[in-house]
């Protein structure tokens, strides 16, 4: 019987992979569903196993089954891996994600699955850790902090009771890597917070995960319950979200497994020494964890030896909005922007020119094209005033409105604030309403207070352009440095970027553009 | 009567016997699963069960009602029988969501966030289904759909008004 492989991915059953799964199963195939490949011009897409391995063809409709099965299908791909926006790929991380049945314990074990954590059983806790220091990893939710370091502060408080705690809330508009490998490859996770465990001292962990993902919700939940002898004494448990982007701030998403409001705490007290229910917690992003059963397998090493500057190994960087090839391309860190986005994307999806991206989700810095000799590098771009965040690249053409884009960023911070602070729950609305008397070229006039007869020094006249544009500045540097987290604080960054590299869509003139290098 | 409202009147008991189930587990930090639990249920979480809830957990009304309201997801009423979520963030925007956003509520009659009187739709807000290369996207009752044109939209409407 020939076997076939289709992605269950939830963007591949939202592209209809499920019909073509049937398809090829009423063909008389043994259908294996499998995670995601990670390129969505490529899909629905079906991999024939042939003596030369497995041959891809997409896309492709439930119709073309008998035009594949014959090898006659116009949409041959060929070996999937040497498509050219997979053959640059470093896939350490995303190895087995779309090769594999991610529910199935024995694929796993076939290709590699729990080398890491038998690894990190034959050493002590304090050599996982310093493994993991050695590779240089740093958190993939967005802040980049050491993992290592993270996991030491953890490892050396004291106390009857210690968590690991997966961040699965994936917020940010353009990025899906965590789902992916959720759905795709989910063991990895768990194998990758057993390691973590085992490192610090903890006996139970929590994935997190967001209510808008239930396909990587029902995934790991069976994933958690068929491996959990494989990682015993070691215990997990799922969670799901309730639809507050907020509850991705690690503090919030704290107090929402506890029960409560996700409302983000002050620091201090770090979570890594009073987390969950007040005990020493480890929490890390989706990619974090799954990153650490190959720096324990393959050595932190053969992790360390890729990438740029402080920015050891591979980010799976996730090219999203308007791209023609958009998808999951996992990389050493130092390739630029205008790769990523002109080489590997290959450009818009609608064939008009990019004329903005926003790296890094609704808290990320928008870039002009001038811009695209960025590496890809944590500290390269904290110095252009952005930030890689979680990787999530969103392409824009020449249509976009970017006032319109500044003025989101202000909406969405307004909606989603947690409402602890001030600067992030009224500044936000303020802004909003700001960027649209900027827009209407209206700035404000002299008020109802301001009239009064008794208000001897008040200013009556309305105020200029420019006034309304300094006082969003102003605005913004209050909300960036009064804020109590980066919900608040990072909204400034899609903003200013948006007034600084494209001020005619502000009613001003326009940027000179920097020179191309 | 429509298959919504009916629903729409769960028991006390109905409700105690959910709520018992976590009450009883020992679960550590239980609200949001019986929340969810509750929702799956009966589709919304009555206001009637924040006293009920409260009770077990040794919690105020104060603290659940306070959750409850904070997030999105959590519903005080009865779901209009179709729910259409579409997505509002960034990626979308970048493919032309706004206009198929601004098609919706032409031809569902309703704007973004409202439910139709007779509770046949709704149509609620969604930021980010991490299909974001694919977009517009939406969750259809759940079922996630990419790639939203005009023509995807027609199909949608004849699906959730029927
Ligand atoms: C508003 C806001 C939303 C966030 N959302 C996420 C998220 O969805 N996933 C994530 O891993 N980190 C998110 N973070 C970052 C976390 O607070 C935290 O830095 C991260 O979970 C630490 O894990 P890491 O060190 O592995 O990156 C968010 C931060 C803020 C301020
Ligand atoms: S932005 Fe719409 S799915 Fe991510």
């Amino acid at each position: 019987m020939t076997r076939v492989f289709v992605s269950r991915d939830m963007a591949s059953v939202a592209l209809g992979a499920d019909d073509l799964a049937q398809a090829f199963a009423r063909a008389g195939c043994e259908v294996v569903r499998t995670g995601g490949r990670g390129l969505f011009a490529i899909e629905p897409l079906v991999e024939v196993e042939t003596s030369e391995g497995r041959i891809a063809y997409g896309p492709v409709g439930p119709r073309d089954a008998a035009a594949v099965l014959d090898g006659t299908h116009a949409n041959r791909v060929g070996v999937t891996a040497e498509h050219p926006f997979f053959a640059r790929q470093q896939r350490f991380t995303f190895a087995r994600c779309g090769v594999i049945d991610p529910l199935s314990l024995a694929d796993y074990a076939e290709h590699g699955g729990w080398k890491g954590l038998e690894a990190a059983f034959r050493l002590s806790p304090q050599e996982v850790v310093d493994a993991v220091k050695a590779s240089g990893l740093r958190g993939r939710g967005g802040a980049g902090f050491p993992t290592g370091i993270k996991w030491q502060t953890v490892r050396d408080a004291e106390a009857d009771e210690k968590f690991i705690v997966c961040n699965a809330d994936e917020g940010d508009s353009g990025t899906f890597a965590d789902r992916m490998l959720m759905e795709g490859d989910p063991y990895c996770l768990i194998e990758g917070m057993a390691i973590a465990g085992h490192a610090v001292g903890a006996g139970h962990g929590y994935i997190y995960i967001r209510s808008e993902y239930p396909f990587a919700v029902r995934t790991m939940r069976d994933a958690v319950a068929r491996s959990a002898g494989r990682i015993a004494p070691f215990t997990l448990e799922v969670r799901v979200g309730a639809g507050a982007y907020v509850c991705g701030e690690e503090t919030a998403l704290l107090d929402s497994i506890e029960g409560k409001r996700g409302q983000v705490r002050a620091k201090p007290p770090l979570p890594a020494i009073e987390g969950l229910f007040g005990k020493p917690t480890v929490i890390n992003n989706v990619l974090s964890l799954a990153a650490v059963p190959f720096i324990l397998s393959e050595g932190a090493e053969a992790y360390a030896e890729v990438g740029f500057g402080r920015s050891r190994g591979t980010m799976p960087v996730q090219i999203a909005g308007n791209v023609r090839n958009g998808g999951l391309c996992e990389i050493g860190f130092g390739v630029t922007l205008g790769e990523l986005v002109n080489e590997i994307g290959g450009g818009t999806a609608s064939g008009r020119p990019v004329r903005a991206v926003q790296v890094g989700g609704p808290l990320g810095a928008y870039f002009p094209p001038a811009m695209f000799h960025l590496p890809f590098d944590y500290e390269a771009f904290a110095a252009a005033g952005g930030l890689i965040g979680h990787a999530g690249i969103t392409v824009f053409d020449d249509t976009v409105d970017m006032a319109r884009m500044a003025r989101f960023a202000m909406e969405f911070c307004a909606v989603e604030s947690c409402g602890k602070c001030t600067p992030c729950r009224i500044g936000s609305t303020r802004g909003v309403e700001l960027i649209d008397r900027i827009v209407a070229g209206a700035p404000r006039g002299a008020g109802m207070l301001e009239i009064m007869p008794q208000m001897r020094n008040a200013r009556t006249a309305a105020r200029t352009q420019d006034e309304e544009i300094a006082l969003l500045r102003d605005l913004c540097d209050t909300m960036k440095f009064g804020s109590l987290c980066a919900l608040g604080g990072f909204t400034p960054y899609p903003v200013l970027s948006a007034l600084d590299h494209f001020p005619e869509d502000f009613g001003g003139a326009s940027a000179l553009p920097e020179a191309a290098e | 009567m429509p298959e919504a409202v009916t629903k729409a009147m769960p028991e006390l008991a109905e409700i105690q016997t959910v709520i018992d189930r976590f009450a009883r587990n020992g679960m550590r930090g239980a609200l949001l699963p019986l929340l969810h639990a509750l929702q799956e249920e009966f589709g919304f979480v009555d206001p009637q069960a924040v006293p009920l809830i409260a009770e077990a957990l040794n919690l105020s009304r104060a603290e659940v009602h306070g959750v409850v309201s904070f997030y999105p997801d959590f519903r005080e009423q009865a779901p209009a029988r179709h729910v259409v979520k579409l997505c509002r963030a960034e990626s979308c925007q970048s493919r032309g969501s706004a206009a198929i956003e601004a098609e919706l509520v032409r031809r569902l009659g309703i704007g973004m966030g409202d439910a139709r009187p007779d509770g046949q739709v709704a149509l609620e807000p969604i930021y980010c289904l991490g299909l974001c290369a694919i977009g517009p996207n939406a969750l259809v009752d759940e079922r996630p759909v990419a790639g939203i044109d005009r023509a995807a939209v027609e199909r949608i409407v004849a699906e959730v008004t029927a």
